[in-house]
């Protein structure tokens, strides 16, 4: 790898404090926006899931009503996945995709700006709804017909409208980190060369362009015919409410690898740095991505197992649903290889990793269980399905994202992170995940039901021991931002390597990394 | 001062974006405040700074081309930009004629009791038999006459296949620098899109006023105008991207080597093109 050349100058005219952020066309500006609106967004959205856990910490109804306990059920999965998960790995991708392919900035810069400054706006459409008469969006994150056209509350068609700005800035963000990665590669940084968490990222970006728009049919259809009389999800006028669940599935099983493939390609990051390893199985890696993000387009009916499909169907997306436990299997067993006696170390970014492999495999496992259709119809919408999702959502994509904050850090600010108070946060809210996280498999196994505020009395005792567990989790996160916080105000002064036998470009170039970088095309060879 | 990265450009801070996020939620918000019964004033205004937006945006772009900023390198961003941008758009009408093909093979035939659903329809819809078009067992939006194929439809395929011809016709000239006929042909590509767009607006009044057939037929009404509505949409704004290449072609702009905004103006035009052809047999032509 050669030298960077950087340089650091301001320009002449540019603008100065808050128009700075909203003109800017820097690809390190727009990582560091997209990474602290995801973080507000996940505050948001946590607070909302301590209310549902303070609901919950006892039976009966005590804290809020039904409506805005649903209210809340609802508005936590769409912010937490359309407003934190999202953004904060369009965030990563921002700030490392041009570090670690050599190139100057995007591809198509301004574009970029927009990609983020669309985000506020519709984050306040979105939330505004609470404010609206008759309250907001409350049929759950996957706002099924007809719950979301014929019994909705008015303020739904501004979500409809928010879902739109949603789908407008993740398909420009994907298409510029497809130009970027084709078209903005150091010379010699062939595909086959990239790390892979660029490959995980032109993948996903893959996804968010074949998708995003079916979730735009979408609802764009429930907007019809909530306003315009159409038929689509009414039965009398020739349609179906099932169909709904199709396309909508159609999107959102892809969606749920959109979440997880950038977090695969973190920790193909950490691990390989912190066992002094190369990663074992580089094309294998990418090979089980490219698998993966296919075989996503394919299985989309294992969410209706219990809607009503022929028994051939169920068939089918039942042992397609199988066939994803192998490439995701290769990836572990990849990972796993990697550490294999390597000379393994544990900073912060590594235990983040670490507790990936087997936290998001807990979550892996409990996907496989479900996706047995005759088995799934004891679990579907049990609090079993909730553990799932959260084993690989939180303990899977949120923990890649806290992993890779702690990894690259460094290189954004220019100071290390205080190592004592990052392990203080990881094992605090590792611990307290599991708490949270783990009775709900056998609440749900129980047969306590999901998106309910109130349960019979044998699912008392699990209940509150997973409030409790939430609101530490929650608390550990405001720990996290003070930890982000002193970062970015001082601390030790980051080497450019940062971390011993670290690999990749971002790694030649100063920390906090210049404003410009790799004005001169480095050679990979 | 831009920053000069080995060649790249790189733009300056800019303000479009910000005024089209402005403009985007205005125009939402007003939608919806409308829907709710609210003035549509706010939509209007979002829609005139969308507007703004787009003129200024897009006038910078050109500017910076035409002052020679970009490099091949910039220039194959904005294809892959493009390409990817079209197969988003082809996705976003997938959804609708997937929406069409599951209504016509699945839930209607389910509704008048195919597969094991002789129940389903016994006991709540005993007198729908299945066909196709419908308005479902509801007899949603009464009676109707479905639009046939070989009238307007087939003139309007005739239109945009034409298009498709003039505007590669342009194309040619644009190669061999012959001016004169490349405005001719983009004359021509832009007349035809505004002939088609004309003839849909008869064929919706037809369909309105003499065919009982509307947006709340149904399912079959639902389909049919969702998904000639977005093509024409669509139409619409290929003509309108075409209109300002044709004028820009006045103004002497594109060279014989360098014209990637013709090229991608021309992309669109043709998938509009294709979703047409779908949209004739699988919407008109097959019942």
């Amino acid at each position: 790898m050669s030298t960077a050349t950087t340089h650091d100058e301001h320009h002449h005219g540019a603008p100065s404090g808050i128009m700075r952020w909203i003109t800017t066309t820097n690809h390190k500006d727009i990582g560091t926006l997209y990474l602290w609106f995801a973080f507000i967004m996940f505050l948001v959205g946590g607070a909302m899931a301590m209310v549902i856990r303070a609901e919950l910490f006892q039976p009966g109804l005590q804290i809020v009503d039904p409506n805005f306990f649903n209210t809340m059920t609802t508005m936590h999965g769409l912010l937490m996945v359309f407003g934190a998960i999202m953004p904060a790995m369009v965030g990563l991708a921002n700030w490392q995709v041009p570090l670690m392919i050599g190139a100057p900035d995007m591809a198509l810069p301004r574009m970029n700006n927009w990609s983020f400054w669309i985000l506020p706006f519709a984050g306040i459409m979105l939330v505004s709804t609470l404010f609206m008469e008759g309250g907001g969006p409350n049929f759950g994150w996957t706002f099924y017909a007809p719950l979301s056209t014929t019994f909705a509350p008015k303020s739904t068609d501004f979500f409809i409208f928010a879902v739109h700005m949603l789908g407008f800035s993740s398909i420009m963000g994907a298409i510029n980190i497809i130009a970027t990665v084709l078209n903005m590669r150091a010379p010699g940084m062939t595909l086959m060369k990239m790390p892979l968490f660029v490959w995980t990222w032109f993948i996903t970006a893959f996804l968010l362009i074949a998708v995003m728009p079916v979730l735009a049919g979408v609802v764009t259809m429930m907007l019809t015919d909530r306003n315009f009389g159409t038929s689509f999800f009414s039965a009398a006028g020739g349609g179906d409410p099932v169909l709904f669940q199709h396309v909508f599935w159609f999107f959102g099983h892809p969606e749920v690898y959109i979440m997880i493939l950038p977090a695969f390609g973190v920790i193909s990051q950490i691990i390989p740095t912190f066992a002094r390893k190369k990663l074992f199985g580089y094309s294998s890696m990418v090979y089980a991505t490219a698998s993966i993000a296919f075989l996503s387009f394919i299985v989309w009916a294992h969410h209706m197992f219990t809607t009503g499909m022929p028994v051939a169907g169920e068939l089918y997306f039942m042992y397609a649903t199988m066939m994803i436990a192998v490439p995701t299997a290769v990836k572990v067993f990849n990972w796993t290889a990697t550490m294999w006696r390597g000379s393994m170390t544990f900073e912060t970014p590594m235990l983040w990793a670490v507790s990936f492999v087997f936290l998001f495999t807990i979550g892996g496992f409990t996907g496989l269980m479900m996706g047995v259709a005759p088995v799934d119809m004891q679990y579907h919408d049990t609090y079993f399905i909730v553990a799932h999702f959260h084993y690989v959502l939180v303990t899977g994509a949120l923990f890649a994202i806290f992993g890779a904050v702690y990894y690259w850090i460094p290189k954004w600010t220019g100071h290390m992170y205080d190592e004592k108070l990052g392990k203080i946060h990881f094992w605090w809210s590792a611990i307290s995940v599991n708490v949270l996280f783990f009775p709900q498999h056998f609440i749900g196994l129980a047969g306590m039901p999901r998106r309910i505020p109130d349960y019979s009395l044998q699912f008392a005792d699990w209940n509150m021991i997973s409030s409790l567990g939430g609101f530490a989790f929650g608390l550990a996160q405001l720990f996290f931002l003070y930890i982000i916080i002193k970062t970015i105000k001082g601390g030790e002064k980051a080497t450019t390597q940062v971390w011993e036998d670290a690999e990749g470009l971002e790694w030649t170039v100063p920390s906090p990394a210049p404003y410009h970088t790799f004005a001169t095309a480095p050679e990979v060879r | 001062m831009s920053a000069t990265n080995g060649g790249y450009y790189l733009p300056e801070p800019s303000h479009w974006p910000i005024i089209g996020s402005v403009g985007l939620f205005t125009f939402l918000a007003g939608f919806a405040n409308f829907l709710h019964g609210g003035s549509s004033m706010i939509m209007l205004a979002g829609a005139a700074v969308l507007i703004f937006m787009l003129f200024g945006w897009f006038g910078t772009v050109i500017g910076e081309s035409q002052s020679g900023k970009y490099d091949d390198q910039v220039d194959m961003s904005f294809r892959w930009g493009m390409g990817w941008f079209i197969f988003s758009e082809v996705m976003f009408f997938a959804a609708f004629f997937g929406v069409l093909f599951y209504a016509r093979m699945w839930s209607v035939p389910w509704l008048g009791g195919a597969g094991n659903n002789v129940m389903t329809n016994e006991l709540l819809w005993p007198a729908f038999e299945a066909m196709w078009p419908t308005n479902g067992p509801g007899d949603v939006g009464g009676d109707f006459q479905m639009m046939g194929a070989w009238g307007i439809p087939a003139i309007n395929t005739l239109i945009l296949l034409s298009s498709g011809v003039t505007v590669t016709w342009a194309h040619w000239a644009l190669k061999k620098e012959n001016r004169g006929q490349l405005i001719l042909g983009l004359l021509a590509t832009v007349a035809l899109g505004f002939l088609f767009l004309s003839l849909q607006v008869y064929e919706y009044y037809h369909a309105y006023t003499e065919l009982g057939l509307t947006l709340g037929s149904g399912i079959y009404g639902s389909t049919f105008f969702m998904l000639t509505g977005f093509h024409g949409l669509h139409v619409t704004l290929g003509a309108t991207m075409l209109l300002v290449i044709l004028i820009r072609s006045i103004k002497g702009h594109f060279t014989a080597d360098n014209h990637f905004a013709f090229e991608a103006v021309a992309w669109y035009w043709h998938f509009v093109d294709v979703v047409w052809l779908g949209l004739f047999v699988f919407v008109y032509w097959l019942v």
